[in-house]
């Protein structure tokens, strides 16, 4: 005991050293059943063997066979392309959009820039399941509007000619056909991120010091040479966190893929994930064990790219 | 007065308490619409037994399952009695989580003779022992448009004499812009259900060999390749908005579904089409079962002898059956129950048809067809095979060798 202290206030010091704990409890107690026991589970299990409907007491111990069984899966390489595909062709215009908007919506009055900025992210916060449903809509083959315009255009006459004909498709497009579904559910992605990318440049660049843009205006700098010189090397942080956010995003795309594919992949499991690999192995091939497997695997590749993006940051000390 | 008047309150309360604590109550779990035909039993069965409370939990079909899965690995939520679809009977049936329903006390066996053959099979393991109940059959049909085939000039004896009958009507459908079926991928799904030897299942026989690369499966797949070819199938995925669109706007001629498939059109998928669609048995005199559905106990259960009780009211009981089949349409396991004048009754919705006798017909021919327990990861497989056949032109005989060679990947871990 320390001098000058009595047992009483000792008590006190030491409820007060729970009382953070103590404060922290519902989180912990949540995060515990629902976030750290199941993903300790799916661990465990991915190193067994297990017949899907028997007890848990009836699980084999195979070590890492599933891991192997997944990695000589050919179905997984296919998904993992999709997944890399779609994470760049969905995510590189995510930023390149984004960007340059975020910048413009800066320079806007504050009222227009919220009213604007509003529209952008309504996206982001809409139900995934409304906007592949409305995007369905719009992709349907014979009933879609989109291929309703575009044989619109490819018919529209003007003075007994179809100037437009050669231009647009004469029949209906199959959008969910192997070669299209990806861009379908690129662009989806795409419009439905934009908005949440262009919030946090927006937010980022009101970190910047007015200074700055004042005097690249004295400079006679336009919008593009400001985006380059100032807000860019300015925001290089941000980006790096926007990236990977976005990776993180576009490696668990669910969602906007299974609904437009209706949760089969579509036409040669163009529009398969890995995460909806790991699902219809789970719940379609009742084979929860490589799905554990799969979900591992996709954790240890997310963890090094993020690994790799950190590392970068170091590197050029952002 | 007031104090005697509180006095009998009191002992009333206490009686209800009594009452309640002795009662057993009874967990059924299920999904919707196999769940009505419990919500409609309640009342007879209460009143029946009234030392039993049923508590009916429903989920989502592919919840419910799911939600069986997990409760019978981990021993935690059980029911007393699960209901399960005929699509998950043999991964449920094989997981050695269920009570032996042909072991006494049960010897459900006895009853074996009073259902639809095939619907026991299905409930069987690969050594005969029964651990579940059916309680409806779905007996395929094809469902057709009579006004778009009388338009193409179609009679419906030629398009189902054969599979080659069936393709020349498309052609004609094709004509008048109409699909002869949503996806060519249906014709596969009938074809590699039809002439089972004995002792086989679809993808597996009784000795767990693959069966993916038999002349059964060569054919289902080539009369799927050769409607595509032919531009036959809108390339509809079934259950998609696209596909009930189609079938609401009349652009679809037919549709192989099971018996249920009728109250899905009436109801929300085309109830403006009322009067226009018929039943037909399946082209080249072909059966499928499409669905059914099953009770059985989890070996963990709290009340297995109530349990048991409750399934022999919910499927021996022919009034409970007939009940089920005139309120829900769930075409009955049992024989005797198929034995009433509700099956002579004109559909109106099918043109006053009296289709019933139609599936009756397809029930009593109905093949026994074996389940195995990798049966859903075996047509997840075939599924994707299907797909680059028709839609990447990928050889058939390949796409079958690599079909069988996934199946024994993966059946082999």
């Amino acid at each position: 005991m320390q001098e000058g202290t009595t047992p009483q206030r000792c008590l006190i010091a030491k409820q007060v050293k729970w009382i953070p704990y103590i404060y922290l409890s519902p989180f912990i107690i949540l995060f515990s059943i629902f976030g750290l026991y199941p993903m300790l589970f799916s661990a465990w299990i991915s190193l067994h063997s297990w017949v899907l409907g028997s007890s848990l007491d009836q699980m084999k111990w195979v070590g890492l066979h599933n891991f192997k069984y997944v990695l000589t899966d050919e179905w997984f390489y296919h998904a993992l392309y999709n997944t890399v595909w779609l994470s760049l062709i969905a995510g590189i215009p995510q930023h390149a959009i984004a960007l340059p908007l975020a910048t413009r919506l800066f320079q806007m009055t504050p009222q227009k820039r919220h009213i604007l900025l509003c529209f952008y992210f309504l996206p982001f916060i809409t139900s995934s399941v409304a906007i592949s449903l409305v995007f369905n809509s719009i992709f349907s083959r014979d009933f879609g509007l989109l291929n309703q315009l575009l044989a619109m255009l490819h018919d529209w006459k003007f003075i007994g000619f179809k100037p437009l004909n050669w231009l647009f498709p004469a029949s209906a497009i199959d959008w969910q056909d192997s070669s299209h579904i990806r861009w379908v559910i690129a662009f989806v992605v795409f419009w439905r991120y934009v908005g949440w990318n262009t919030l946090l440049y927006l937010s980022a660049m009101k970190t910047i010091p007015k200074e700055l843009f004042d005097a690249a205006e004295l400079d006679g700098a336009g919008f593009w040479q400001q985006l380059r010189h100032v807000i860019l090397p300015t925001l290089k942080p941000m980006i790096l966190l926007a990236l990977t956010l976005s990776l993180i995003g576009n490696f668990q795309l669910f969602e906007e893929p299974f609904i437009l594919t209706s949760g089969t992949g579509g036409s040669g499991q163009a529009g398969q994930t890995l995460a909806m690999y790991l699902y219809t192995t789970a719940f379609a091939e009742g084979d929860f064990t490589a799905a554990s497997a799969t979900a591992w695997l996709l954790f240890i590749i997310l963890f090094s790219l993020c690994n790799l993006t950190r590392r970068i940051s170091i590197k050029n000390d952002l | 007065m007031k104090s005697t008047s509180s006095f009998f309150k009191l002992l009333f309360m206490m009686l209800i308490f009594i009452t309640e604590v002795q009662a057993t109550t009874l967990t059924i779990a299920s999904y919707p619409n196999f769940d009505e035909a419990i919500r409609a039993a309640i009342p007879r069965y209460e009143k029946l037994h009234p030392e039993i409370n049923i508590r009916l939990v429903s989920l989502s079909f592919y919840d419910h399952h799911n939600a069986m899965t997990s409760a019978l690995a981990t021993g935690a939520g059980l029911p007393d009695v699960m209901g399960l679809e005929q699509g998950f009977i043999g991964r449920f049936v094989n997981s050695g989580g269920l009570e032996e329903l042909s072991a006494p006390p049960y010897n459900a066996l006895q009853y074996q003779h009073l259902f639809v053959p095939y619907t026991i099979v299905q409930a069987q393991n690969d050594r005969g022992k029964l651990f579940a109940m059916p309680a409806d059959i779905g007996p395929g049909s094809l469902f057709y448009r009579q006004d778009l085939l009388a338009k193409a000039g179609i009679s419906i004896a030629d398009m189902t004499k054969s599979w080659n009958g069936f393709i020349n009507a498309g052609t004609k459908l094709k004509q008048q812009s109409i699909y002869l079926v949503a996806n060519a991928s249906d014709l596969k799904d009938i074809y590699i259900r039809i002439g089972l030897k004995p002792g086989e299942g679809i993808y597996f026989n009784q000795a767990g060999e693959c069966l993916v690369r038999s002349e059964r499966f060569v054919r289902a797949f080539t009369l799927a390749k050769q409607v595509r070819d032919l531009g036959l199938d809108g390339r509809l995925q079934i259950w998609s908005n696209e596909w009930a669109e189609a079938i609401r706007r009349g652009r679809v001629a037919t549709q192989m579904m099971g018996a249920w498939f009728a109250g899905h059109l009436s109801s929300w998928i085309a109830p403006e089409s009322s009067g226009l669609w018929r039943v037909s048995q399946l082209p080249e005199h072909s059966y499928a079962s499409w669905g059914g559905s099953f009770y059985a106990i989890p070996k963990a259960a709290a009340h297995k002898s109530e349990a048991w009780d409750f399934i022999q009211f919910m499927t021996l009981d022919q009034s409970m059956q007939q009940e089920a089949f005139k309120k829900l349409d769930a075409f009955p396991a049992l024989l005797s129950a198929q034995q009433t004048p509700h099956l002579d009754e004109p559909i109106s919705y099918l043109g006053q048809q009296k289709a019933r006798l139609v599936w009756k017909d397809a029930a009593d021919h109905m093949p026994v067809i074996m389940t195995h327990k990798y049966d859903a990861l075996a047509a997840e497989v075939i599924r994707k095979q299907m797909d680059l056949v028709l839609d990447d032109n990928k050889n058939i005989a390949e796409a079958l060798a690599d079909a069988e060679q996934q199946i024994v990947h993966k059946v082999k871990r």
